[in-house]
């Protein structure tokens, strides 16, 4: 699904991925973490295709195509999906309209016929229940004025209507109360049907004991430097990063 | 009356133009007369002139334009799209008022008609007590234009009435390199509530057209005025307005000008405020190619507790150039004032041009104000996170541009007429609404 080799990148000349390795399979959630500043959310920006990046090294192949020959519309048309850190608030641009050109513009790129109204609304109802998202947000301005825990959800809530192949939520779970959690988790193991594959970053484990990996991977200053299983992630909730730390620091 | 200066045809035809119709409508003759005189004396402004160093009208006034009409065969079908559903419509064609092509609605209450009905009628005096007398006609367009005068719409609502539909004067242009003078006067008396819509219709491809028109409006005590500038003609038409609106206490004056397009589009709009009045002034120009849209705004805040608030918003594409000079009043017996403004500006493109400028000037100690301005390009992180959910940038940069200008489209209060003007906003931003 996501083969990436290498891949180096940097922001105003300052590195920031110094070669990373990852092979994503269909169906296949992998999860990763690492401390604050030590790359995560440049690598899915990366990916999704901002433009503020320099891509230095490297490849991505995405489902046998070139990923960063793309735009990021092509990105998200074929099916790559980016949850942001950070959802940014657009006024004067309701949630639904948006949706609605996004969806469509995603359809079209797939050779399916764009939703009309009464389709569009539909499908629109079915997939607010997967995250329980409150129908006033609908016709509000994208993103403003929602809650931290409102954006959360409603990251997901385009996730599920725009169905992508390929899922990157970063830090999905930061500001959410456990229930707003477990909500947004149950949300992305609805979507979990063993063809999507999905990539979590996060800063704690507290999420993966809801969306349980199949890997997990630790980055640390522009590289990977632990791959492992799900116990991976628990022995970092219990020790925190700083062996991890030692282990990279002490082999230089 | 003929002082001849070169460079000046604009000056020497509308003279050669105003003599020969004096005598055209006999009670007008005293006020246009007086209005040439002046209009001959002075000349026409340059960049030297404070007010007009950005727009230079040196082009406009020494081109050749024609002030005769041809007889020109226009039906409703070539106006159709001109036309808004629920408001009345009064037509002129090239400068000649059409009653086929009309469709409105005077009333003992409400009255409104052409000039020439209401000289004819007991409106007469009320005409000419007001005609020529809130526009400075020293100004050499409001000379020119008062001095021009033989056609122009009169409305007068009296006491406490109201009048749900909106009214447009339509002015249809079919024939090149044309003047047309529209004349506007409104007197709305106390406790009234009216709403009018000023449009130009370019039609059969005809370019190079001038209008200069001027409008005149009293409020009354508790009135309540809503006025309507739809500014779409095409990128050869040159307009010059002057607007000038007299506020007394507690009475409402909303102005919206939506702008898109034009050679040199330069607006005037004049507000003086009375004592617990509110007075909105909002603006959309977007622009392209080598279109350049100067707006001039001034309210004066003559006594206390009163409110103003102005919102002017440009998109600029191509190598448009827009002005915008905002200038607030605060007389020192206006305390209590509040006086808001507001100018942003979207450049689309890195040859497109803002000059913004506002003015306070403020007399009073305890008052309110403020304003602020803003020029540059659409943000980066919208347009990403748009991108980023498969939206292609054409298009994402069209929905937010409309979100941008969104908050002055939702000013228009009459349904109708808003649709008509979101969808001409769309369309300009190449994000036609289905
Ligand atoms: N726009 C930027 N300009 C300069 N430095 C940046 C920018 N974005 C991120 N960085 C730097 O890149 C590093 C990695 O940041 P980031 O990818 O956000 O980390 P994480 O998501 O793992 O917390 C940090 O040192 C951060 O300061
Ligand atoms: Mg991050």
């Amino acid at each position: 699904m996501l083969k990436i080799n290498d891949l180096k990148a940097s922001i105003e000349d300052k590195e920031i991925l110094k070669g990373i390795n990852l092979d994503i399979k269909e169906g296949e959630v992998h999860a990763i973490m690492g401390p604050n500043g030590s790359g995560k959310s440049t690598l899915a920006s990366v990916l999704a295709g901002r433009e503020d990046y320099e891509v230095d090294g490297g490849d991505v192949d995405f489902d046998g195509e070139d990923l960063l020959e793309m735009s990021p519309e092509e990105r998200a048309q074929k099916g790559l999906f980016l949850a942001f850190q950070y959802p940014v608030e657009i006024p004067g641009v309701s949630n639904t309209n948006f949706l609605r050109t996004a969806v469509n513009e995603v359809r079209k790129a797939r050779g399916e016929e764009p939703y009309n109204a009464a389709n569009f609304m539909k499908e629109m109802k079915e997939k607010m229940k997967i995250v329980s998202i409150d129908k006033s947000l609908m016709s509000r301005s994208l993103n403003e004025g929602f809650s931290g825990g409102e954006k959360k959800r409603n990251e997901i809530f385009h996730m599920a209507m725009l169905d992508p192949k390929l899922a990157i939520l970063d830090e999905t779970d930061s500001g959410l109360d456990i229930d707003a959690l477990r909500i947004v988790a149950n949300g992305v193991n609805t979507l979990r049907d063993g063809n999507r594959s999905f990539v979590v970053v996060t800063h704690y484990q507290r999420l993966l004991d809801y969306i349980v990996p199949d890997f997990v991977h630790v980055l640390y200053k522009g590289k990977i430097v632990k791959s492992g299983t799900k116990e991976l992630a628990l022995e970092l909730e219990e020790k925190g990063y700083d062996w991890i730390i030692q282990e990279v620091e002490g082999n230089n | 009356m003929s002082t001849v200066i070169e460079n000046a045809a604009l000056k020497n035809s509308a003279l050669e133009y105003i003599e020969e119709t004096i005598e055209a409508v006999p009670e007008l003759v005293e006020v246009r007369t007086s209005a040439a005189e002046g209009f001959a004396e002075n000349n026409f402004p340059s960049i030297k002139d404070e007010e007009w160093k950005y727009t230079n009208v040196k082009q406009l006034v020494s081109s050749n334009y024609a002030f005769d009409v041809k007889e020109a065969a226009i039906s409703s079908d070539d106006i159709k799209g001109y036309l808004i559903e629920g408001v009345e419509t009064l037509v002129f064609v090239n400068g000649k008022y059409n009653a086929g092509l009309s469709n409105f609605n005077s009333s003992e209450k409400v009255y409104i008609n052409t000039f020439a009905e209401a000289l004819n009628s007991d409106k007469k005096e009320l005409l000419l007590e007001n005609f020529g007398k809130h526009a400075d006609n020293n100004l050499p367009f409001v000379g020119l234009n008062t001095a021009s005068t033989t056609e122009g719409v009169f409305i007068h609502a009296k006491r406490n009435a109201i009048k749900e539909e909106s009214v447009m004067i339509l002015n249809v242009v079919s024939q090149s390199n044309l003047v047309i003078q529209p004349r506007l006067l409104v007197i709305a008396e106390e406790g009234t509530q009216i709403s009018y819509v000023e449009r130009n219709a370019i039609l059969n491809n005809a370019e190079g057209t001038l209008v200069n028109a001027v409008s005149e409006v009293t409020i009354g005590e508790r009135a309540n005025v809503n006025h309507i500038k739809i500014q779409d003609e095409d990128q050869s038409t040159q307009l010059v307005t002057v607007t000038e609106a007299k506020q007394a206490d507690n009475s409402v004056y909303d102005n919206v000008t939506i702008t898109t397009g034009g050679k040199l589009v330069r607006n005037n709009l004049n507000i003086s405020l009375g004592e617990h009045c509110e007075g909105h002034m909002t603006g959309l120009y977007l622009l392209d190619e080598k279109s350049f849209v100067d707006n001039h705004t001034m309210v004066d805040h003559k006594m206390p507790n009163s409110y103003s608030n102005e919102l002017y918003k440009g998109i600029l594409s191509g190598k448009s150039k827009a002005i915008f000079n905002g200038k607030i009043f605060v007389r020192e017996d206006a305390q209590k004032t509040n006086a808001f403004q507001s100018n942003k500006n979207i450049l689309l493109s890195p040859d497109a041009v803002v000059d913004t400028k506002p003015q306070l000037e403020i007399w009073a100690d305890d008052v309110s104000c403020s304003h602020g301005c803003t020029v540059g390009a659409l943000d980066e992180e919208p347009m990403f996170y748009l991108r980023a959910r498969g939206i292609p940038e054409d298009q994402a940069r069209a929905l937010l541009t409309y979100a941008f200008a969104g908050d002055v489209i939702e000013k228009i209060k009459n349904e109708a007429i808003r649709n008509v003007v979101q969808r001409m906003v769309a369309n300009a931003m190449g994000y036609p609404l289905d």
